[in-house]
C-alpha cells in the first residue's frame, strides 16, 4: 500500500520536474528555509539543532585527549559520525552503520577536514604525547531528505562556537572548565543536488531523493575554494551539469552562510 | 592545610536545602512538547532539568523478522540510546550493556499500559534518544515515551509517569541530579507508575536503604509521578486542543482571504495546502475512530 503511494508520488515529482517545477513550489535552485538553535546541549562542547524544511538533525562536539598518530605527532584530529535514527523515519533500522550513514558522515567530514578550516596544530597539547580529538556526531531526528546539507550546517554551526575543555598538568580534561575556542580559518558548507527528470534541483526532499537518478554534493568555502565533492547514486552528470552545480553551490552556500553567521 | 582545602560533604538534614536550591520534594523544571517529529506516528520532546530527550513511536506495524511476532499481541519494542555528546565523556557509538538493559525495562514498563492484544503479530517501536543528560535520563525517556504512544493514538489503559527518587546527603530527595547521584550515601530509585491505578511498572534501585527509608522513598516516588502526570496531561491536551474561533479570529481570516485573492498565484498554493490539510484531517479522524 505504502509503496503504491510512493510510486505515485515519485511519478508526480518526475512529471513536475520535466516542466521545471517542484512539489512544494520551490524554484529548482532554491534551498528550503532553515533554522539553527546553537548550544542547547550543555554536555557538548558545541552543538546545534538544525531544521531544514521538515528535515531535523541535532549535532554536537565532544573534545577528548588522545595520543597523536605517529606520522603527525604535533597534530590533533577530528572525527565525524552520523546516525540515521529509526526515530527519524519509518524506513530506518537499528544495526551496524548502514552504507548511507557512512557516506553522509564521510562527505560531511571531508568538506570540513579538507577545507583546512580547523587548524590541527591548534589541537596539539604536547608534541608526541597528547593531542585533542574533536568528535562531531550528528543524528537525524526527522528525515525529509538532504541530510548531507543539514549535517553540514549542524557541523559548521557547532564548530563555530565550540569551546576547548581545560586540561590539568597530566593532560586530563577538567570537567565544566574551558580554555578558549576552536578557531575556524574558513567556513565550509555542503550543497547537495539531485537530477530528476533530467533537471537539476538543489536541496532535495525525501520524495525527490527517491525520484532522483543521481546526486551530487559540493563543499564550498567563504573564500572561494571547493573542499570536497561527491557524486552519488546510479545515474550520471555531464560536465556542464557539474559546472552548473558548482557555480550554484557557491551561490546557495553563500546565502546559507550569511544567514548562519547572523543566527 | 589540605584538610581545609577538602570540600565539606553537604548535609541536607542540616541545610534543609539542596545543592541546586531545591526543596527535598521538588522536581527540576519539566516541560514536554508532543508531536515534534512529523514522520513519526507519535512523538514527544522533553526537557527535565538538563536532561533533553526525544521520543518517537512507529506502528503498530508488521513485526520483522517474522519470528519476533506474537500471534496474540503486539510486541512493544523500546530502544534507548544516547547521543555521543550527551554525557561529559563522549559516548561511543552503538549500544552498550546499560543501553540494552534500559531498553528492556522501558519496553516492559510500557507493555502493561498498551492494549497489546488488539494488534497481534505487530510491533510498536518506541525510540528514545538522549541529547543531553544529568541523572534521571531513563525516567525522562519513559515519561516522554508514554506521551508519544498517546500521541500515536495507540489504545492505552493509562499513561506511564516516571520519576527518579532516592537518598542523597543524609536525606530522602525527589528527582536526584548528577551531584546528588554522586553523593557518598546516594541511593537511586527510578520509579514509574500508571498514575490512575498507582500500579508500579518500573522499579529499580541501587544503594543502601533501610525499610523505613524505603517507605519514605516510595511515598515520595508516588507523589513525584503524580506531578509528572500533570505535566504530561497538559502537554497532551495542548496537542489535541481544538481552538474555538473568536469573532476577531474570523474577521482576520476573512481579511486574509481577500488579500490572497489579489494574488492569484498565492491562491493556488493555498488551495493545494488546504487539500493536503484535508488529507491529514481524514487521517486524524481515522485514528480517533480506532481509539
Amino acid at each position: 500500500m505504502r509503496s503504491t503511494v510512493l510510486e505515485y508520488d515519485i511519478s508526480k515529482v518526475v512529471e513536475l520536474a520535466r516542466n521545471g517545477k517542484r512539489v512544494d513550489g520551490r524554484a529548482l535552485d532554491e534551498m528550503r528555509d532553515f533554522s539553527v538553535v546553537k548550544n542547547k546541549f550543555k554536555n557538548a562542547e558545541g552543538s546545534a539543532i538544525v531544521k531544514l524544511g521538515d528535515t531535523e538533525v541535532m549535532g554536537g562536539i565532544k573534545v577528548l585527549v588522545d595520543k597523536p598518530y605517529p606520522d603527525s605527532p604535533d597534530e590533533g584530529a577530528i572525527s565525524v559520525g552520523a546516525e540515521l535514527l529509526p526515530l527519524a523515519h519509518g524506513d530506518y533500522e537499528f544495526g551496524p552503520p548502514s552504507m548511507d550513514e557512512i557516506e553522509v558522515a564521510r562527505v560531511v567530514d571531508r568538506g570540513l577536514r579538507e577545507s583546512k578550516a580547523i587548524d590541527f596544530a591548534q589541537l596539539c597539547v604536547k608534541e608526541g604525547e597528547a593531542v585533542r580529538v574533536a568528535f562531531f556526531d550528528f543524528y537525524a531526528i526527522n528525515s525529509d531528505g538532504n541530510l548531507f546539507d543539514a549535517g553540514s550546517i549542524a557541523a559548521l554551526a557547532s564548530f563555530m562556537d565550540a569551546k576547548l575543555p581545560k586540561l590539568d598538568e597530566k593532560f586530563k580534561v577538567i570537567k565544566h572548565e574551558y580554555d578558549g575556542k576552536i578557531q575556524l580559518k574558513r567556513l565550509p558548507l555542503l550543497t547537495t543536488f539531485v537530477k530528476v527528470g533530467g533537471k537539476i534541483m538543489v536541496d532535495p526532499t525525501y520524495i525527490e531523493e527517491k525520484a532522483a537518478e543521481a546526486r551530487f554534493s559540493v563543499a564550498t568555502t567563504d573564500d572561494g575554494y571547493m573542499s570536497a565533492m561527491q557524486k552519488g547514486m546510479g545515474g550520471s552528470f555531464t560536465l556542464e551539469e557539474v559546472n552548473y552545480m558548482i557555480e550554484t553551490g557557491f551561490k546557495v552556500a553563500g546565502e546559507v552562510r550569511k544567514k548562519l553567521q547572523k543566527m | 592545610m589540605s584538610k581545609e582545602m577538602k570540600e565539606e560533604v553537604p548535609d541536607y538534614k542540616k541545610s534543609k536545602k539542596r545543592l541546586d536550591g531545591r526543596k527535598m520534594e521538588e522536581l527540576r523544571p519539566l516541560s514536554i512538547k508532543v508531536g515534534v517529529i512529523p514522520n513519526a506516528d507519535g512523538s514527544a520532546y522533553l526537557e527535565w532539568g538538563q536532561n533533553k530527550v526525544y521520543a518517537a513511536v512507529y506502528g503498530p506495524r508488521e513485526a520483522l523478522p517474522k519470528h519476533t511476532q506474537n500471534p496474540y499481541k503486539a510486541v512493544i519494542k523500546a530502544v534507548y540510546r544516547m547521543a555521543g555528546f550527551s554525557v561529559p565523556d563522549r559516548k561511543r557509538p552503538g549500544p552498550n550493556r546499560r543501553d540494552h538493559e534500559i531498553s528492556k525495562v522501558l519496553s516492559e514498563a510500557l507493555d502493561k499500559v498498551v492494549f497489546t492484544e488488539q494488534f497481534p503479530n505487530t510491533e510498536i517501536s518506541v525510540i528514545v534518544e538522549v541529547a543531553d543528560s544529568n541523572a534521571g535520563s531513563r525516567v525522562a525517556c519513559l515519561s516522554a515515551a508514554a506521551c508519544a504512544l498517546a500521541d500515536a493514538g495507540i489504545p492505552m489503559k493509562d499513561l506511564v509517569s516516571a520519576v527518579g527518587v532516592g537518598k542523597a546527603f543524609n536525606e530522602i530527595v525527589l528527582d536526584l541530579n548528577k551531584d546528588e547521584e554522586d553523593a557518598p550515601d546516594a541511593v537511586d530509585v527510578p520509579f514509574a507508575i500508571m498514575p490512575n491505578s498507582e500500579e508500579i511498572v518500573l522499579l529499580q534501585m541501587d544503594g543502601l536503604l533501610t525499610p523505613k527509608e524505603w517507605e519514605a522513598v516510595s511515598k515520595l516516588g508516588l507523589a513525584g509521578c503524580k506531578q509528572v502526570y500533570e505535566v504530561q496531561k497538559k502537554a497532551l491536551t495542548e496537542r489535541f486542543q481544538i481552538k474555538e474561533l473568536t469573532k476577531a479570529d474570523v474577521a482576520k481570516e476573512v481579511s486574509n482571504g481577500v488579500e490572497e485573492k489579489k494574488e492569484s498565484k498565492k491562491e493556488v498554493k493555498e488551495v493545494k495546502e488546504e487539500k493536503k490539510d484535508d488529507k491529514k484531517g481524514k487521517e486524524d479522524k481515522s485514528k480517533k475512530v480506532r481509539k
